[in-house]
């Protein structure tokens, strides 16, 4: 931790952020430090390290410090790592948080998580190491460069060899898994060629291939994960599986989406569900593909796709025309109303407030004011008088 | 004397010749449904041998989904269609996914009253990272990427929007055409962008810079500061760096207005 030296926080000119995560702790080799929260920064030139609460506590290092890298993974109760190797403290360092410190290490411990990303941006800035092409405005704590690139401290070897043993040990699992996946892929390419063969059989013989079979088949396609290749006006993409989600859907939607006013944002419905779910979730799809079966099986709801591509739940007894003539009635009786305002007063969610609004301008009864302040809707005048 | 071709006889006859050329008929695809029922389970034995020895990889390594992801998508195969398909049953990697969906929507629907509804691929994957907490697994941007691939299918407009080096992530129908982008690439740098900036590097009209500042504008995307020095300034939100701001919540905001 004696590598670091107070900064400021603030980026040199042709420095460049690259990547920053918050919730991380530092250690001084193996030993928590007071930098116990706070957020590491990347860029360019260097890294820093910058309190959570009190912004202007700040450290940072060069990059050109760091010798090389490691991950510790998580385990229970501790949060994964990376362990930085540093070079040799450079005699005109600048004063810093620590005077000297036993270990050449120190580590990032990534309580928020967020270390994938920081590792692979890291490993991409050392081994492109911009910051010697790219000069910045003010000098940088510089530690003597070709000084300190030339001296190894001794113990360096040994975790280099330490490294080279676990960088083999993982190059031959993934060897393996990657070589499993392999053939593992072959055989679900001669799914997709078979499937492929039997969409074509069927598209020949419209026919004579019956509605169970090709029910079948859909779901064998569902299994497997490939497109349907044969779209059919009757079930679209869906299987007995999305009639019964169909099924269950409209069940367990009903009471929400009343309460929101008869209708419900596709993206809210799949939140809804999937959180009460927790587990065997719904993919986005399935959702889709189980609500276009509402009509065809006589369920209370309908899906409903707006000319904004927008898609909403709308439960049957939903009578467009009455929607329509109360927001004629609020925009009449308030002059004129934006969506924001309109979503406030009837309580639901700006993006359906705005197309319910919309709809009442399609059918002529409102007029638009599309100025910069806002989109504003009044009531057609020219419709109702003379 | 017997006539051919008419009688009860020869109507059974004809009734049961069209049965057999119906039955052949189905018997063909019948045959190759039950080949691929069969290929179907032959190949559920060999996805539960690779979970066996690789669920946990998949789990661990993101460099692993990719790869896993990369093979699917060239063989023609989308594991993450549905819930019920083998792979997400098998190897998981369905409720990994779908479950990173929700957090994104939801983190896209708190910021949508700040940003419009466009925020930075980096500063959904803090947030999103944010709120899954302490214990839960960690994701990848690419892991990010994938989900919202996925979301698009419900209707709201999500789409990725590449801007310069960085990424740019839409969760709200509105229309952003190549101007909008290129627009969004030139305020990238500081956060906000002037009219004299726009028509210095793309050489456009005022007529024309106006339109595309206006729409920015109108969708909530942007933010005007007319009492900037020189002239007024385009700011937009999504870009906005951690670095730069501090955390505010609306309520925080109109408290510091008063």
């Amino acid at each position: 931790m004696d590598r670091f030296v107070w900064a400021s926080g603030l980026l040199e000119i042709n420095e460049t952020l690259v990547i920053q995560q918050r919730g991380v702790r530092l250690y001084d080799g193996d030993e928590k430090t007071k930098f116990d929260l706070g957020t590491v920064v990347l860029s360019t030139h260097r890294l820093l390290w910058r309190e959570q609460k009190k912004h202007d506590c700040c450290i940072a290092l060069l990059l050109s410090q760091i010798i090389f890298f490691e991950e510790q993974a998580a385990g229970i109760g501790k949060s994964a790592k990376i362990v930085v190797h540093l070079q040799p403290i450079p005699p005109n360092k600048e004063a810093g948080p620590y005077q000297s410190s036993k270990y050449s290490y120190i580590k990032l411990s990534f309580k928020e998580h967020g270390q994938i990303e920081f590792y692979r941006r890291l490993s991409e800035e050392l081994s492109q190491k911009r910051w010697e092409r790219i000069s910045v405005s003010q000098p940088m704590q510089s530690p003597g460069r070709s000084q300190a690139g030339r001296v190894r401290a001794a113990g360096i070897v040994g975790i280099e060899r330490k490294l080279e043993e676990k960088r083999k040990e993982t190059d031959k699992n993934i060897t393996e898994a990657f070589e499993d996946l392999s053939k593992l892929m072959k055989k679900a390419k001669e799914m997709v060629d078979l499937s492929k063969l039997i969409a074509n059989k069927i598209k020949d013989k419209q026919g004579d291939i019956s509605e169970d079979e090709t029910i079948r088949f859909k779901s064998y396609l569902l299994s497997m994960g490939i497109a349907n290749p044969v779209t059919r006006e009757t079930h679209g993409s869906g299987t007995h599986y999305h009639m019964q989600l169909a099924k269950q859907l409209s069940g367990i939607l009903q009471a929400p989406v009343e309460e929101q006013g008869g209708m419900m944002a596709l993206t809210e419905v799949y939140c809804l569900t999937n959180r009460a779910r927790g587990m065997e979730l719904l993919s986005p799809e399935d959702l889709v593909n189980a609500c276009k079966m509402f009509e065809a099986l006589n369920l209370p709801m309908r899906l409903r796709i707006f000319d904004s591509g927008v898609m909403v739940v709308q439960l049957q007894s939903h009578n467009e025309d009455e929607m329509i003539a109360s927001a004629v009635e609020t925009v009449s009786e308030r002059g004129f109303i934006s969506s924001e305002e309109y979503a406030k007063l009837v309580g639901i969610s700006v993006l359906l407030a705005k197309e319910r609004l919309l709809l009442a301008e399609k059918v002529g009864h409102l007029c638009r004011d599309d100025s910069v302040e806002s989109l504003r809707f009044y009531p057609n005048l020219f419709l109702t008088q003379d | 004397m017997h006539r051919r071709g008419v009688g009860a006889g020869a109507i059974a006859k004809r009734k049961l010749a069209e049965a057999k050329y119906k039955e052949r008929g189905t018997v063909m695809a019948e045959d190759q449904l039950a080949q691929m029922s069969k290929q179907l389970e032959m190949f559920k034995t060999h996805l539960e041998e690779f979970a066996s020895k690789h669920k946990q990889e998949i789990r661990k390594s993101s460099q692993f989904r990719v790869q896993f992801q990369d093979m699917c998508a060239t063989i023609g195969v989308d594991p993450l269609a549905s819930g019920k398909g083998f792979w997400s049953e098998m190897l998981g990697v369905g409720d990994f996914y779908y479950e990173l969906g929700v957090q994104i929507i939801e983190v896209c629907l708190a910021l949508k009253h700040r940003n419009g509804g466009l925020i930075t691929l980096d500063e959904l994957h803090q947030r999103v990272l944010k709120g899954r907490g302490k214990f839960a697994q960690d994701v990848s941007q690419d892991d990010l990427i994938r989900a919202i691939k996925k979301l698009k299918s419900l209707g709201n407009g999500f789409s990725i929007i590449p801007v310069g080096g960085r990424y740019l992530v839409q969760s709200v129908p509105a229309e952003l055409n190549m101007d909008h982008t290129v627009v969004l690439q030139i305020a990238e740098k500081n956060g906000y962008v002037t009219v004299s900036e726009i028509k210095s590097s793309l050489k456009w009209d005022t007529e024309r810079t106006n339109q595309v500042l206006e729409h920015l504008l109108k969708e909530g995307l942007a933010w005007v500061d007319k009492q900037a020095p020189e002239e007024p300034q385009y700011w937009l939100p999504a870009l906005f760096s951690d670095l730069y701001s501090q955390d505010v919540t609306p309520e925080e905001a109109d408290e510091s207005l008063q």
